[in-house]
């Protein structure tokens, strides 16, 4: 079984929801990342999503697009990132890690390669913001051979047909993308957020995430009592741009964020 | 590069996910899907109906002007001493450039889906102030992403687009050109996009765009082809546009896709020149990759992260093409070629002096390499150059590399 699945159906038995966090990889610089890997699980992240960082990342918005420049001020390519993924599987063998971005790095080292190196290093799954499954049919294969799982978006505007075509190549969890935006922009509307989850629960039995827009203790608590994971990406890196002066304040001051959460949600 | 094409086959792509050959598709981010899957739709019908294209026909005869001439620049090819050389004229479209004869077909879309607002991608404003145009002209809001770098140096255009009544979005992110221009645009369209319509302005972008772009921009080739069998009694030997993401190229080319001795060349910009790196010219130097919805050919580094680029023309200073394009240079049925910022200089003030028309920096690049390429023809060869815009945007760029201020 996959660690994500394993990870999710323990959580399930407990009653207790996934905390997924997102940060960039290599934001504000490369050494950062994997002490904040492990800061973030000790204050209770479930999962973690690591972003890739990209020249060009069209969905999302300005807090993440200059995370993904701070990071590529220090070069941080796709193959640092499945370095830092090595770094930190060796001391924790049980947090699963999706990498999120875009196609463009994968394309450039090729699937095969990559995918055989992200296995390698520890990866869990794979998230590719501009690759649907219309275009996937030979990544999610390469998955499946190497034993990753594949997460899809949906989002407010996806229909029901395409909720049931995307759930059919998903593993792990799918992420349900709450609002019409990009990453960064404004709060969601939890109930309409329940409502849609109810509609995707009709179709599917994977797990769901939800993310974009969750800013606060409150914004989480709430998602987490209709969703099976909350997703935070924006409200962490925001912390880190404002930290990018002193980044050995990073990892506590950034975890100290999600244990917030943690408590709201266990609560 | 696969062998024996049937180049009257190409005409039939893109397959209906948008594929030429391996290049093309969609790849988008999960909230435009649907967006662009009800495009494709209606599109698809449109496309077929005859009212439609009356409409469209009607427009671009009332309101653009067309048909463009087909101009036989006399004193140029005898400066030159080859290949007899024509001018289409897309420079006397009203607004100046080929861009209204897309954006006019992409407002019709717009109407009949009932979008209330437009969004807008610009590099050298040209299609900024078409779409604008075509706004102003149908009440519709209009709002137009744009390059700190380009606002700097296409000032009348910028103001243009004000007047018509667009708001002009500085976009200071990334490169702060044209490619940046078209991540923002996706980013309002993302947030938007119940009632936006998302005008792409080149033959670029996720399915439907590129097939969209080039059949509203094919006009062009169509009237090429037969006011030259009318004017020079046969048709052309070579074709020449200049290519940024490659629409007024797609337009000229896509009709004589079929007639195999016409030989196409499309021309990206040199920049400083191919072996400095600084430049816009992913076809002659780039790879595959994936960018802005499409598989195509980019301008990348080694590890995937998209390549600044350069060129003295703010409409060709973009790191990817239109995947049609990339297509026809796999099949071996286009020609790609670069010209320096220097030649297209060149050309721009010889053109003016030679023929009194000013053209577009872009379009210069073409006007060069078709000097170069004629010069290597016989003297009863014909040479169709697509003069994609006027020059009046850029004389301030001119006249500043001339040290003058105005
Ligand atoms: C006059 C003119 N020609 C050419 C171009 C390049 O675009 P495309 O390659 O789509 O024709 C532009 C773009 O701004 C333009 O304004």
């Amino acid at each position: 079984m996959s660690r994500i699945k394993s990870c999710l159906q323990e959580l399930k038995v407990k009653g207790r929801k996934a905390l997924i966090p997102y940060i960039t990889a290599g934001d504000p610089q490369p050494g950062v990342t994997v002490k904040l890997m492990h800061a973030l699980v000790e204050a209770g992240a479930d999962i973690i999503e690591l972003g890739v960082p990209f020249s060009d990342p069209m969905a999302d918005g300005p807090v993440i697009q200059l995370a993904c420049e701070r990071a590529l001020v220090h070069g941080v390519r796709l193959v640092d990132v499945l370095d830092m993924v090595s770094e930190f599987r060796t001391t924790d063998s049980v947090t699963p890690v999706v990498l999120m971005g875009y196609l463009n790095p994968v394309e450039a080292i090729g699937y095969e390669t990559f995918l055989e190196r992200a296995s390698k290093a520890g990866v869990d799954g794979v998230l590719t913001v501009d690759l649907p499954p219309e275009e996937a049919e030979d990544f999610c294969a390469g998955l499946k051979r190497n034993n990753l799982d594949a997460v899809f978006l949906l989002a407010p505007t996806t229909s029901e047909e395409r909720i049931k075509q995307i759930c059919d190549v998903s593993s792990g969890y799918v992420y349900y993308v709450s609002l019409k935006g990009v990453t960064g922009s404004a709060s969601l509307d939890v109930d309409e957020v329940a409502t849609r989850l109810e509609a995707i629960r009709e179709i599917t039995d994977l797990p769901v995430g939800v993310g974009f827009g969750i800013r606060d203790d409150k914004s989480a608590a709430s998602v987490a009592k209709v969703a099976d994971g909350v997703i935070v990406g924006s409200v962490l890196v925001n912390k880190i741009a404002e930290l990018a002066s002193t980044p050995d304040s990073i990892p506590q001051q950034v975890a100290d964020i999600i244990r917030g959460m943690r408590q709201a949600m266990d609560a | 590069m696969p062998t024996n094409v049937d180049f009257k086959a190409l005409m039939d792509l893109p397959d209906e996910l948008g594929h030429f050959g391996p290049y093309g598709g969609r790849f988008a981010s999960e909230t435009l899907m649907s967006a662009l899957q009800d495009l494709s739709e209606l599109y698809e019908k449109l496309s077929k109906s005859p009212e439609f294209q009356k409409e469209f026909d009607a427009d671009l005869a009332h309101y653009v002007g067309r048909p463009s001439p087909l101009y036989f620049a006399e004193r140029l090819t005898k400066e030159v001493g080859g290949a007899r050389i024509y001018l289409k004229r897309e420079d006397l479209n009203h607004t100046g450039a080929h861009k209204i004869n897309n954006t006019i077909g992409q407002a019709l879309l717009a109407k009949s889906m009932g979008k209330p607002r437009i969004i807008a991608e610009t590099g050298a404003g040209q299609h900024g102030v078409a779409s604008a145009t075509v706004a102003a002209r149908l009440g519709l809001e209009c709002v137009v992403y744009m390059g700190a770098e380009d606002i700097r140096r296409q000032a009348l255009n910028v103001y243009r687009m004000k007047l018509l009544g667009a708001k002009v979005v500085s976009v200071e992110s990334g490169t702060k050109t044209l490619k940046d221009a078209l991540n923002e645009a996706m980013r309002d369209w993302v947030t938007n996009v119940d009632n936006t319509f998302y005008i792409i302005g080149t033959a670029a972008g996720p399915h439907p765009y590129p097939k969209l772009v080039r059949d509203f921009q094919a006009v062009i080739g169509r009237e090429a082809r037969q006011q030259c069998l009318a004017q020079a009694g046969k048709l052309p030997d070579a074709l020449v546009a200049c290519v940024g993401g490659g629409s007024n190229a797609i337009g000229l080319f896509y009709p004589f896709i079929p007639d195999k001795n016409v030989q196409m060349y499309g021309v990206e910009a040199g920049g400083h020149g191919l072996e400095t790196g600084l430049h816009a010219a992913p076809l002659c130097k780039g790879r595959p990759g994936v960018l802005h919805g499409n598989r195509t050919y980019l301008m990348e580094d080694e590890s995937g992260q998209i390549a600044g680029t350069h060129s003295v023309s703010a409409g060709l200073d973009y790191p990817g093409v239109g995947p049609e394009h990339a297509w026809l240079k796999d099949c071996g049925r286009a020609n790609y070629v670069a010209i320096n910022d220097d030649e297209a200089l060149n050309a721009f003030r010889d053109l003016t002096r030679v023929e009194g028309i000013m053209p577009a920096l872009e379009s210069s690049h073409a006007i060069a390499y078709g000097m170069k390429l004629a010069r290597t023809m016989d003297k009863d060869q014909v040479l169709i150059v697509n003069l994609s815009g006027r020059g009046d945007k850029d004389i301030h760029t001119v006249a500043e590399i001339d040290g003058i201020g105005i």
